[in-house]
């Protein structure tokens, strides 16, 4: 390799390096073979920086989707089936409260299979918290209120058994804290995990400007040596040059329609996954929460009542209320989210199952308004024409629809992340070819000075 | 392309500014709440129970006293008016009796789920079957609506009820919305406990202590006017809860030392827990009525007509079944006195 400079014998005084190196430079810049060395060193330091940099970018980007895909998606997910663990649990510890003795032995697998599943989430999102952090704090909170509830509901049961009424009152006790204190810390959880998700598509998506810029620059710098080349010699080509020039031209290319591919593929994947994905879970939770307010309004009977303006509301229906306009408006939104049929027909079905629910709903709560709790008992947890029908028909459409979303969003961050792979250690390997191209270019032409 | 970046990097900046909101708060919230509790708990509590207990005593000076509102009342007459009329000439599976009743107070009006098809039980329920019985014809021509404690006026006043048969106290207050028949049970507000627990009373082994009462009840008020008169210590901590039986669940939790309630409940309570019981004499004297309709004269007489013989037969019947393991077998001091029927107009 040649060296930059010409050797020149120390000068007498003794001068700063800095002004004799630039001293040094500009003797060698008055020969054409300096000026060639200097030009070669210039190309060869553009390309290097510009793999160097094509690399260190695109292998962040790669890794932040990578990250997406295997590290804060699944963790938002697993958050958010904590949280739809736990409001399940709830609703089905009120289902076989409200069905006493006769408690089927599918609600009670139900409730424990939550239980299990919010415990062992809790477990995999404390590994994953960082120390200190707010999800960390979420999650000892969860790990701290989890068996109190169970303690709660457990007393609730043996109550309700021995037919005492203080199991209503233990069972609301324990539907307070798992709606005032558990679902808001398991919310947080969630919120929290969505947030790193946006950052890593954040991290993933941006243009690699900073290499698309130096690409350019050491193109530029090609086609004025090459142009140099060809006044000062007449000759049309020099191997080198050009084939360091394809080199860089394919590197670039390579960047860009790589890069925007997989931007496309991550950026559907948040548009048509992500956010379908948040919608359908937070549908579900309010289905979830509905189910659990129409249940506890038939353990309450009347025991608790909430003041908004002059009217008197009992606490559990007009929560029921809120939490039916939430799923309403879950749905709503679902639907004009969904890009293709296996999305949307779910979500529709969904609304029809919400529909029929309201109007069950509208029946038992009047059969309860009535006096005739019997009648309305059997109109929210009886066999036949059931709200409870209703609500599982809403929870296995929205289970449905949630599955399609993960896998739309599975294969598009794939896709996406794919279209990064080996474009950081082939932009790497391509510049180098490139630098050594555009050495030998210069190299050819300075032997000719010898 | 711009325009997306901008827009993703104001995402990105929109959630932290969203999360430093959201910590500003939550820091506002956690400096913030104890200051207003603090003052809530020493400042509002005792001025707005005094203010409401003021209102309680003192309203209707002039012609109500609590110590004789048990005898505000018409006097007795098996005669059918226009608001018995009425009932009986509701059709087919309408005919019946509308009474508003409590699903959650074990042995006065109770819901078992444990009995076959789930009938409400209990010493008022006895009596709303004895009512039912001599204007009906029969016991069960009854419907029953379950009422929060909050909606037994509003559901009389706007005709949801014929009568309201739920543990309900005989007030002055009371008297201006709706009418009472003669007092059917006597009772008064009382101490439970667990019954290894040093507390023996409405008294000074309150001191210290944590009591549970439920919100917007006669035991609230009492106890917030006699910790500042000093008739108990001010030491006393309330807890208050949205119905009276979430304070037997406090009670056994251990979060709270005492419950104070009517003695009727308090019985009620006790019967779910063989490890508490009443503790000390009732310190108020109370008396349950039957309320109704303040037009429905005719219903109020007919009422107190059924309370007389039903205190002669019937009364101690349904007292031995339901109440004599927590309130002692002798029903004495459950009693009513004899009635006066002190209204004529």
């Amino acid at each position: 390799m040649p060296a930059p400079a010409p050797r020149v014998p120390q000068a007498a005084p003794r001068r700063p390096a800095f002004v004799e190196g630039v001293d040094r430079l500009r003797a060698a810049a008055t020969t054409e073979p300096g000026r060639l060395r200097l030009i070669g060193a210039v190309l060869a330091a553009l390309i290097v920086a510009f793999g160097a940099v094509t690399a260190w970018q695109m292998s962040d980007r790669a890794a932040a989707a990578d990250d997406v895909l295997h590290r804060s998606q699944p963790l938002s997910s697993s958050a958010a089936d904590i949280y739809r663990s736990l409001a399940d649990a709830n609703t089905a510890a009120s289902d076989g409260f409200l069905a006493g003795g006769q408690e089927t032995a599918a609600s009670r697998t139900t409730y424990e299979q939550d239980i299990r599943n919010a415990a062992e989430g809790l477990v995999n999102a404390a590994a994953n918290s960082e120390p200190g952090s707010p999800s960390e704090a979420a999650v000892a909170k969860l790990n701290r209120l989890l068996p109190e509830y169970k303690g709660l509901v457990e007393r609730a049961r043996v109550y309700n058994r021995q037919g005492y009424p203080v199991g209503g009152a233990y069972l609301r006790y324990a539907n307070d804290k798992m709606q005032h204190e558990m679902l808001p810390a398991a919310q947080q959880l969630y919120t929290k995990e969505n947030a790193r998700l946006a950052s890593d598509y954040s991290d993933a998506t941006p243009y690699p400007w900073a290499a698309i810029a130096l690409g350019l620059l050491a193109l530029a710098a090609l086609a004025w040596a090459q142009l140099r080349h060809y006044r000062r010699t007449n000759r049309v080509l020099n191997h080198g040059l050009v084939a360091a020039s394809a080199a860089t031209v394919v590197t670039l290319l390579w960047l860009v329609v790589g890069h925007s591919i997989a931007r496309a593929g991550l950026d559907d994947s948040y548009d048509h996954g992500v956010r379908s994905l948040n919608v359908l879970h937070d549908a579900r939770i309010a289905s979830l929460k509905a189910r659990g307010n129409e249940n506890l309004s038939l353990v309450a009977r009347g025991a608790e009542t909430v003041k908004v303006g002059d009217q008197t509301y009992d606490t559990y229906y007009y929560d029921f209320d809120k939490d039916m306009d939430a799923l309403g408006k879950g749905l709503a939104q679902a639907a004009a989210l969904a890009d293709d049929s296996g999305g949307s027909k779910p979500v529709v079905a969904a609304q029809g199952n919400m529909k029929v629910w309201k109007e069950r709903h509208a029946d038992a709560r009047r059969e309860d308004e009535n006096g005739d709790y019997a009648a309305a008992l059997a109109k929210v947890i009886g066999p036949k024409d059931a709200t409870g029908e209703c609500f599982d028909s809403v929870d296995a459409n929205l289970k449905t629809a949630l599955d399609h979303e993960q896998r739309e969003f599975q294969q598009q961050a794939t896709d996406g992340r794919d279209a990064m792979t080996g474009l950081p250690i082939g932009t790497a390997m391509l510049g180098v070819a490139a630098a050594a191209g555009a050495l030998f270019g210069i190299g050819r032409r300075l032997s000719e000075y010898r | 392309m711009f325009v997306r970046r901008l827009r993703l990097s104001l995402r990105g900046w929109g959630g932290v500014g969203a999360m430093a909101v959201g910590c500003v708060l939550a820091l506002a919230f956690v400096l913030l709440l104890p200051l207003t509790q603090s003052h809530g708990e020493d400042g509002g509590d005792s001025a707005s129970g005094g203010g409401k207990l003021a209102t309680g005593r003192q309203a209707r000076a002039g012609d109500c006293v609590d110590s004789q509102v048990q005898n505000d009342t018409w006097a007795p007459s098996g005669a059918d008016g226009a608001t018995i009329e009425a009932i009986k000439a509701r059709k087919g599976s309408a005919r019946k009796l509308v009474v508003g009743v409590d699903q959650n107070s074990y042995r006065w009006g109770y819901r078992n789920p444990n009995n076959s098809d789930a009938d409400l039980e209990g010493f008022d329920i006895d009596l709303v079957h004895r009512i039912a019985k001599d204007i009906l014809g029969d016991a069960n021509d009854v419907t029953f609506k379950a009422i929060p404690t909050s909606q037994r006026i509003p559901a009389l006043q706007q005709g949801r009820v014929d009568m309201v048969v739920r543990t309900m106290t005989i007030t002055c207050k009371r008297l201006d919305d709706v009418a009472f028949s003669a007092p059917y049970f006597r009772t008064g507000q009382q101490v439970l406990a667990p019954k290894s627990s040093p507390v023996s009373g409405y008294n000074t082994t309150l001191a210290d202590k944590q009591v549970c009462v439920a919100a917007s009840s006669t035991a609230l008020d009492d106890v917030t006017a006699d910790r500042q008169s000093g008739k108990v210590p001010s030491s006393v901590r309330i807890t208050v809860v949205p119905n009276q039986l979430d304070c037997l669940v406090r009670l056994q939790l251990g979060e709270v030392d005492a419950v104070i309630t009517d003695g009727a409940l308090a019985a009620s309570q006790a019967a779910q827990d063989p490890t508490v019981a009443l503790k000390g004499p009732a310190f108020t004297t109370e008396y349950y009525g039957v309320a109704m309709n303040k037009k429905a004269t005719d219903l109020v007489r007919r009422v107190n007509q059924i309370l007389v013989d039903y205190r002669s037969d019937g009364w101690q019947d349904s007292y031995t079944k339901w109440l004599s393991a927590t309130l002692g077998a002798d029903s004495a001091a459950s009693e009513p006195p004899a009635p006066q029927y002190l209204r004529t107009s």
